[in-house]
């Protein structure tokens, strides 16, 4: 049931399908993720961005399985053509590392502070794959810590004498030690300075090349999604709103809320603060329909009421630009409305959401 | 306090057990102490009836239901009048140490400074040292002056547990006294001394409890600590567990179990309760231990694969909000 | 960044500095509470058997009718030079005493340790990674309940056990009067000094087992729930979950990770504890009998020696001190990041 894309001829690495990640909550279930689709094939980089606490963190976590007690997934997750969630939990986890690997947003606390960073490589190594000699451990770890820009002089120290940029170029050394065939940066540059966060991008772009590696790159900054990925998601309140090539979508973006989301990127030419209305809804009890709607100054009367599906909807490249959004999809004329539908919504019906 | 009841009653799981079982365990132990004149059969020094002496170490009986000691007193008399001077002492000397030290951190925390820096010096030594060792000290120097009945004991506990008030009341008075000179300069009217009371009382309020029940079940054994080693309570002023077992000791190693048994099952009894009273107190009241017990997230269709279906505890994070 | 904000030397030169405001403050607490005695300690230890005219030339004796700053600074600066006075009822040193009878508390406290250590940690660390099941609910309940009951009350239980099941085995005394007798002293340690001259050492061993395990059994139970703390807390550690989302299994992420991390502040806070085992040692030792300064401080407090007890409490508070700072330095030795 994957979407393969048009001009796509290789098996996407990763395919998601109607995935979704609930956590376990006082008030009922935590809907972080909730019905999101997207694939990424071998060597590209995908962007995710979103506001904080739209469950793009979530995500990434609930890809790898690194969710807490009490929390749920549902839907559908290919791996190399596997579907994870059919596996049992054992199976499910015997992918972490090898296959799926994951960067995360603090690299002060990753690393474990009384063992050498020599050991951490040896301790990964020998876990996927055992029959390596100590001189392969060795090696392969050196290779990896090169391409990173780590001096093989360091090889024998501890996390603490580390700087923090440092330390997350030796996690994605870490992490892509093993090869695995795709991998999960969740916030990797968010904690750094931006000079060490263009080195770590340009790492990244390294490793794609030299390895082939598949990327999902979780951040909410926008500038980095359009310097270092190819393709881009917009996520919103568990959903997410519009998929596609990533010049595509910032040159063109299709949804009222990537719209905004784009204005209000701040640069040079900025005369003013753009910023949108309200705040991200709860996500124990979303609100009906198209989650944006309580926010969308474009939002007509069924937004409220249905769910718009996605729909590819505008370019060429990578195969298109899937939105999921009423408006734009009556702009490319295939959306089905009535009269009484495609109505304005009424401008109240907004400021009262604004409490959610 | 209304908010307090209804946090309690909130915490679900075993930590609500913890403290109910902690508190009826306690409640018992302090009936005994209010009634024992009525419950006990005997006298805590009384060692014959109607002209007769007791028997000495009789076994347990349906006469002595716990026995007698080799004084020829009945075991389960001593039990329950010593409930009585546990409760007394302890109620004394966390009285003591409150009134001492609550003004004492009151003091340091409001004139900070050089006064500051020396009490909470001071205050962290006598924290440092043994308890029990202190406790030795102030018995023996009391002695002398105060003899040796519950009001001696009580004293000597004092010192031992001053400076744990002395330390909560004086970091919250620190705190506030910060706030409130920013507040105190913009605030009309509002003088210092009623902000004070205001959040300092409502903060400090919060933690004695807590401390108070600990301290309690600490001053318990290192006064039966005492009545063991010869410092504490005499038989003939009142019943005191710890001296039973010192008593005992001898008639032990001859395998007479009765009299070590019982009073010693009470002290772990009661210090035990009050440790679950205090422990429970500390899950329930502070926030960042409190863990709600909340169902697994599940999906609305039956060929979804459920997780275990017993529900799971998590840390409290009320505002719904996730990554 | 780089990792020498400090050098190991220099931590520990500072750590031993600062022995000496924590002494003098200890120190003066001690004289305080000894000198604010209602009471005078001179009649007290005389018992009214001597008259005011003999009392006078005692007190003279003692220098306890000078003037209470002399008497400061004379006890500050014996005490700098070790000197604890002498008992005043029977004259001994209590240097001697604490040369004679500190061996016997050493071992004592070491055996518990070990004890608390051996039994302590594994419950922990099991209670730590099976946290909220029913196993761990019960090793909380035993960590809480053991240190509740008074350690005078568990050594009786003990010694009432273990007669019931043989009665041959010692559950008084640190060994049998033949075994002392012979021994020649060279430590003062008698457990060494039976290894070292080939006495016996099983006579002495079998003695210690008993009060260390009633000892250790308190303390176990401040290792268990300490450990369970920590342990949770480090499962809970950033490191934890990146080696998790390597592949790491869970059973070295664990050991490997979360326990090692959290045995770092288990180590630092059970040597802090040695104030606690002083105050168990005591009853410890008269429960068993054992010669050690826990009975001697007894004995001395029920003779009113004032002397005597001011000159071992003023031992313990030393110990206290030098042994908190002990740890600091071996902590400093195990964790990289710490340094001044």
């Amino acid at each position: 049931m994957t979407m393969l894309q048009k001009g796509m001829p290789k098996e996407p690495v990763i395919a998601a399908e109607d995935l979704r990640v609930w956590y376990a909550g006082p008030a009922g279930p935590v809907r972080a993720v909730d019905g999101v689709s997207f694939e990424v094939a071998k060597g590209e980089i995908l962007g995710l961005v979103g506001e904080s606490g739209c469950g793009k963190s979530t995500l990434g976590r609930g890809l790898l399985g690194l969710l807490p007690d009490g929390a749920a997934r549902d839907g559908s997750l290919l791996v190399g053509g596997r579907d994870v969630l059919a596996m049992s939990p054992k199976e499910a986890r015997r992918l972490r590392g090898g296959e799926l690997g994951m960067i995360f947003q603090e690299p002060l606390t990753r690393l474990n502070p009384l063992m050498r960073i020599s050991d951490h490589f040896a301790e990964t190594l020998k876990v996927h794959e055992p029959r390596l000699s100590r001189k392969e451990i060795e090696r392969r770890a050196l290779e990896a810590l090169r391409v990173v820009g780590i001096p093989p002089t360091r090889f024998r120290a501890y996390p603490h004498e580390f700087s923090g940029g440092m330390r997350q170029r030796i996690m994605i050394a870490l992490t892509l030690v093993v090869r695995p065939a795709f991998v999960v940066a969740d916030e990797p540059t968010t904690a750094l300075d931006v000079l060490v966060e263009a080195q770590i991008i340009r790492n990244l772009h390294e490793l794609r090349s030299e390895f082939d590696t598949a990327m999902l790159l979780i951040t909410h900054n926008l500038g980095i999604v359009a310097e270092a990925c190819d393709r881009v998601a917009v996520m919103y309140a568990g959903r997410i709103l519009e998929i596609g090539d990533a010049r595509e979508v910032f040159a063109n973006p299709q949804h009222s809320y990537t719209r905004e989301l784009l204005r209000s990127v701040i640069s040079l030419e900025t005369d003013g603060l753009h910023y949108i209305d309200g705040a991200p809804p709860d996500l124990v009890a979303p609100p009906s329909g198209c989650r944006f709607h309580p926010r969308c100054p474009d939002a007509m009367v069924v937004c409220a009421q249905r769910s718009p599906e996605e729909k590819v909807v505008a370019g060429t490249a990578g195969g298109g630009t899937r939105v999921a959004c009423w408006a734009a999809e009556r702009r490319a004329g295939v959306a089905d409305l009535g009269p009484e539908e495609s109505r304005p919504l009424e401008r109240e019906a907004i400021s009262v959401a604004d409490e959610a | 306090m209304l908010r307090l009841a209804r946090r309690l009653w909130g915490t679900k799981g075993l930590a609500r057990w913890i403290l109910l079982i902690g508190i009826v365990i306690t409640a018992i132990f302090v009936i005994l102490a209010i009634f024992a004149p009525w419950i006990a059969p005997y006298g805590f020094a009384q060692n014959r009836v109607d002209g007769a002496k007791f028997v000495k170490l009789a076994h347990p009986s349906g006469e002595h239901w716990l026995g007698t000691n080799d004084q020829f007193y009945d075991i389960w008399s001593r039990v329950i009048w010593g409930a009585r001077t546990a409760l007394e002492v302890i109620l004394l000397s966390v009285f003591f140490s409150l009134i001492v030290g609550v003004p004492l951190g009151l003091l340091s925390g409001y004139a900070g400074r050089a006064t500051d820096k020396l009490l909470v010096f001071v205050m962290d030594a006598l924290y440092a040292f043994p308890s029990l060792l202190l406790a030795i000290v102030m018995a023996f120097l009391l002695n002398a002056k105060v003899g040796n009945g519950v009001v001696a004991a009580a004293l000597s506990l004092t010192v031992v547990y001053i400076p744990q008030y002395f330390r909560v009341v004086r970091n919250t008075t620190v705190s506030v006294r910060e706030a409130t000179f920013v507040e105190a300069a913009r605030a009309l009217g509002a003088g210092p001394v009623t902000i004070m009371r205001r959040y300092l009382f409502g903060n400090v309020v919060q933690s004695v409890p807590v401390i108070g029940t600990l301290n309690a079940a600490d001053a318990l054994g290192t006064l039966a600590s005492l009545g063991f080693l010869g410092l504490g309570i005499q038989p003939t002023e009142a019943s005191e567990w710890g001296y039973d077992l010192n008593r005992a000791l001898d008639d032990a190693q001859a395998g007479t179990w009765w009299p070590a048994l019982f009073p010693g099952l009470a002290i772990v009894l009661l210090i035990t309760a009050l440790t679950f009273v205090g422990e429970g107190l500390n899950e329930s009241l502070n926030p960042a231990l409190v863990r709600r017990r909340v169902k697994p997230a599940r999906f609305d269709r039956e060929d979804v694969p459920v997780l275990a279906g017993d529900e799971v505890e998590v840390p409290d994070l009320s505002g719904g909000g996730t990554r | 960044m780089s990792s020498s904000r400090g050098s190991l030397p220099h931590y520990i030169a500072i750590r031993i500095l600062l022995i000496i405001p924590m002494m003098l403050v200890l120190l003066t607490l001690v004289f305080i509470l000894l000198r604010v005695a209602p009471g005078d300690p001179v009649s007290a230890a005389a018992g009214g058997k001597l008259n005011e005219h003999e009392l006078d030339l005692r007190r003279h004796a003692l220098g306890l009718d000078r003037p209470l700053i002399v008497q400061y600074g004379d006890y500050l600066w014996d005490a700098v030079r070790l000197k604890f006075g002498n008992a005043m009822s029977d004259g001994t040193p209590v240097t001697t005493l604490i040369r004679d009878h500190g061996g016997a508390t050493l071992t004592l406290t070491v055996g518990a340790f070990i004890v608390a250590i051996a039994l302590g940690i594994p419950l922990g660390r099991y209670a730590g990674r099976y946290r909220d099941s029913a196993a761990d609910a019960g090793i909380r309940l035993f960590g809480i309940v053991v240190y509740a009951a008074p350690i005078f009350w568990v050594g009786i239980l003990l010694i009432m056990a273990v007669n019931a099941i043989d009665r041959s085995w010692p559950t008084s005394g640190i060994a049998s009067p033949v075994t002392i007798y012979e021994v020649p002293t060279h430590t003062h340690i008698l457990l060494l000094d039976s290894l070292i001259a080939q006495y016996d050492v099983v006579d002495v061993l079998q003695h210690h087992v008993l009060p260390c395990l009633a000892l250790g059994l308190m303390l176990s139970g401040i290792v268990t729930r300490l450990t369970r703390v920590n342990v949770v807390q480090a499962l809970k550690g950033d490191y934890v979950e990146a080696a998790r989302a390597r592949g790491i299994p869970e059973s070295r992420v664990v050991r490997k990770h979360a326990f090692r991390n959290a045995l770092v502040p288990v180590i630092t806070v059970i040597g802090l504890q040695v104030a606690i085992t002083l105050s168990g040692a005591v009853l410890t030792e008269n429960t068993f009998n054992w010669p050690g300064l826990g009975t001697d401080l007894v004995n001395y407090v029920l003779a009113r020696d004032y002397v005597a007890v001011q000159g071992l409490v003023t031992f313990f508070a030393f110990i206290v001190v030098v042994v908190s700072v002990v740890v600091d330095i071996v902590n400093a030795l195990v964790d990289p990041r710490v340094r001044y």
